[in-house]
């Protein structure tokens, strides 16, 4: 097996020239940078609920509404969330209308607490209370990123590179937990929890396991922990760390990211738009929960995997191949803007350039090694093709084949095994096995290949990856150049205008719209005030 | 241009062996082909829940001989772990085909590509299509109607939103009808899309009727937008007892949606060109 780093190449394989991968990622500073300032100065309900997760409180009332929702809800209604839940929360605690916050949360369901916006003395003390109520949730997220570096170290980390993506998805996290205890023992490193189709437009986290989900399974509290602790097993009987991985996006994503941080989860897809462009969700409530987000991924210690994947679903791969590069960028800008740090980046892109074109595989090659050479310190994330798998499952496993030697020759991180029924039916435990025995005879023919593989200068390869980057920095230049009215932000304007996947998404419109809230002067928030004081340093993912 | 009646039934006719060319005449009564006329040869994979010996080969022959393989060969057998056995075999099928048995049912319009249904849009209407969908009553389960019309799509196919000549206002879910009736107005909706996953007490049923009569009450005769409700459990032909235009089922593709819609707006023009 392979155990060629990429991190220290004899020489770049692409000559690319510095001054506009500077002048690439100075644009995308310069498009995020309003984005965030908006992020700072909003907040929304789910931020809210999140906090209160921090605080403890958990659990849903008899038709399964979870109590977050209800007490934010509450607030909301009686003084607002301009100043933060926690504020009239806590006061109302230390006012003695109930004892702690599921009591408090119960009262006020049924109306019977009222809240107030503290001042002077009782402020301070609400605030102080608040983030003293916080601090254990963030200590437990402290305490898990530790104890995963302690498994990691006990049981090890995979030995080869890429490591091995597997999903599991029956709707059923009983049926989910020995399924992927056997991908694992079949050879995968990381298993992916598919969610149930539309839990990305739930605006609240189901409570407890679940045994019913449309093509997936729901991720919950309960869910997570089961799966992690069937994890921990597996790890532990086959002397390798197996990651667990779930989807902190929709219109929960700050309570996912909680609550994966809470019950260590490994990695969490986390796109910095894809539920602005393909769920319709309001593009600031989607830029408000994805910074919070990143901010709990980044103590927590979890790698994030973005989804640029989803736009060559859309659009032509090959047309379209800047638009992953312009994502990347601004993935990468909004991930270390909130803390994340290199190893933490599985930036994304896939193999899905039409296998009918001439020269589709030298494309992607280009593709692969200008992400691999743009992000020489982030763990990429490999995805496979789907969009011409056909449904014939033999043409499929060759272009399988093709996407795996392209990783390996590529020096990519993280591959998600393709399956040769996509797009037929749900893998079967035949079509797994297949499927890895391709990545492992990939691995173990050519895993040495990327030292060999060096694309002549001004050749087809360098050609082409040169092309795309400079394609990529003139879409930047038009998105920073998107004036609209005066103070509009420009990638707020690209995107209502449609320059991503073809969607036109307004600043004023979408999902979760109504859940966005402008934070008043003295706006308090005790969960990023300790993600911003008292970040970890380090890590140990690499 | 398509003036073929909808509701001209196609279906179930035997016109197999009509439609190849008539140069060539097909025997009614055929095999599979392997690499001669008649051997019948065919290659089936299967996974059987046993650990891999000398009896798991047995009992994957014995299913071959089932299956009507005879002979059959084993030309592969691999353990997946300590339970599973993966084979593949080889061989020639007892079986006959007859080719004046095979009933077609053919929908009653042609499947187009992303490309072809924004061109035959573009050419038809010269402005873009509205649709309008929701999911009515208090059926919460956007799963089916966003599968259609969200970008994201359904079974590797995208969602109606990304054809370009489609413009879709997606209402959600617990839409209550006369808000529909409303909205499908002012947007000036070509086609009314609705989902109903929720079945108890025939829930479905009910929602539907309701909202195909609160159309035609709100529309004048002959303006009413084509409506298209979908759901896992709507009986296949009923659409006239249920008022609407068509009925989609369980795994239906945002492309046989859009194609549908081509298919309908090209039998309305051709009625009463606007």
């Amino acid at each position: 097996m392979s155990t060629v780093k990429h991190t220290s190449p004899a020489k770049p394989k692409l000559e690319l020239d510095p001054a506009v991968i500077r002048k690439a990622r100075s644009l995308a500073r310069k498009a995020g940078a309003p984005v965030v300032k908006l992020a700072r100065t909003h907040t929304t309900v789910s931020v809210e609920r999140a906090v209160l997760r921090l605080a403890g409180l958990s659990g849903a009332d008899h038709e399964g509404e979870p109590w977050v929702n209800h007490l934010v809800d509450a607030v909301r209604d009686e003084v607002g969330l301009e100043l933060g839940v926690t504020t009239p929360v806590f006061d109302a605690v230390r006012r003695g209308e109930a004892p702690d916050l599921l009591t408090l949360a119960q009262k006020a369901t049924a109306g019977s607490v009222s809240f107030r916006l503290p001042r002077g003395r009782d402020l301070s003390a609400a605030q102080k209370l608040a983030l003293r109520s916080v601090k254990p949730g963030m200590a437990r997220i402290d305490r898990n990123r530790a104890t995963r570096d302690r498994l990691i170290k006990r049981h090890g980390n995979p030995k080869q590179r890429p490591w091995i993506y597997l999903i599991v998805a029956t709707g059923d996290i009983y049926e989910d937990i020995p399924q992927a205890q056997t991908a694992a023992r079949e050879g995968a490193d990381i298993i992916a929890v598919i969610r149930s189709t539309g839990q990305s437009l739930l605006d609240f986290v189901p409570e407890g396991a679940t045994r019913e989900g449309y093509a997936g399974t729901y991720a919950t509290q309960e869910n997570f922990r089961l799966m992690r602790a069937a994890l921990d097993d597996v790890s532990k009987e086959l002397g390798r760390y197996i990651r667990l991985v779930n989807y902190a996006s929709g219109l929960c994503m700050p309570e996912i990211a909680t609550l994966a941080g809470l019950e260590r989860l490994d990695m969490m897809l986390n796109d910095s738009m894809y539920g602005i462009l393909f769920r319709d969700i309001n593009p600031i409530r989607t830029f408000v929960d994805q910074r919070f987000s990143r901010q709990i991924h980044a103590r927590a210690g979890i790698i994030i995997n973005t989804g640029e994947d989803n736009y060559l679903t859309t659009a032509d791969a090959v047309e379209a191949a800047h638009t992953v590069t312009v994502s990347q960028l601004m993935n990468e800008y909004f991930a270390k803007e909130a803390g994340l740090q290199d190893w933490q980046l599985g930036l994304g892109h896939a193999f899905e350039i039409s296998p009918d074109i001439p020269d589709s595989f030298r494309m992607e090659l280009a593709q692969a090694l200008l992400a691999r050479q743009l992000f020489p310190d982030a763990p990429l994330k490999w995805m496979p093709p789907t969009k011409h798998m056909t449904g014939d499952v033999f043409r499929g496993y060759l272009l399988d084949g093709f996407f795996n030697l392209a990783g390996v020759m590529t020096s990519q991180d993280i591959l998600l095994v393709g399956m040769m029924t996509e797009a037929v039916v749900t893998p079967f435990l035949s079509d797994r096995d297949l499927a890895l025995q391709n990545v492992r005879y990939v691995l173990n023919a050519a895993g040495g290949l990327t030292e060999d593989f060096h694309p002549p200068r001004d050749g087809f390869i360098q050609t082409r990856a040169r092309q795309v980057l400079s394609e990529a920095v003139d879409l930047l230049e038009k998105i920073v150049s998107d004036k609209g009215e005066p103070g509009s932000v420009p990638l707020l304007q690209a995107i209502s205008d449609g320059t991503f996947g073809l969607m036109k998404r307004p600043a004023d419109a979408g999902r979760g719209l109504d859940g966005v809230v402008k934070c008043a002067p003295g706006y308090d928030n005790p969960a990023t005030t300790l993600l911003a004081t008292t970040r970890t340093e380090g890590g140990t993912g690499k | 241009m398509n003036n073929r009646d909808t509701s001209s039934k196609t279906a179930s006719s035997k016109k197999a062996s009509a439609q190849v060319s008539p140069a060539k005449i097909l025997p009614h009564i055929i095999r599979p082909y392997g690499d001669t006329t008649g051997d019948g040869m065919v290659q089936v994979s299967f996974t059987l829940p046993i650990p891999h010996d000398k009896r798991a080969e047995g009992a994957a022959l014995q299913l071959a001989a089932k299956m009507g393989l005879a002979p059959a060969l084993l030309v592969h057998a691999k353990a997946m772990g300590t339970d599973f056995t993966f084979f593949i075999v080889y061989g020639s099928v007892s079986h006959l085909v007859d080719l004046r048995d095979v009933v077609v049912i053919e929908r009653e319009f042609a499947m187009l590509g992303a490309k072809d249904v924004n061109a035959a849009i573009k050419k038809r209407l010269r402005r873009k299509l509205v649709v309008v969908g929701a999911c009515i009553g208090n059926d919460a389960h956007t799963v089916g109607i966003d599968a259609i019309l969200n970008i994201k799509g359904f079974a590797g196919e995208k969602g109606l939103e990304y054809y370009s000549e489609l413009r879709v206002v997606n209402c959600g879910a617990q839409v209550q009808v006369p808000e529909l009736v409303a909205r499908a107005r002012a947007e000036k909706a070509d086609a009314v899309l609705v989902s109903q996953v929720v079945t108890q007490k025939d829930r479905h049923i009910h929602n539907t009727m309701t909202m195909s009569a609160a159309f035609r009450e709100a529309y004048p005769a002959g303006k009413v937008p084509l409506l298209i409700v979908g759901g896992p459990r709507f009986e296949q032909g009923s659409e006239d007892a249920l008022g609407v235009d068509r009925i989609f089922g369980k795994g239906t593709t945002p492309g046989e949606v859009a194609s549908y819609l081509v298919h309908a707006i090209g039998v309305n023009t051709a009625q009463s060109p606007s």
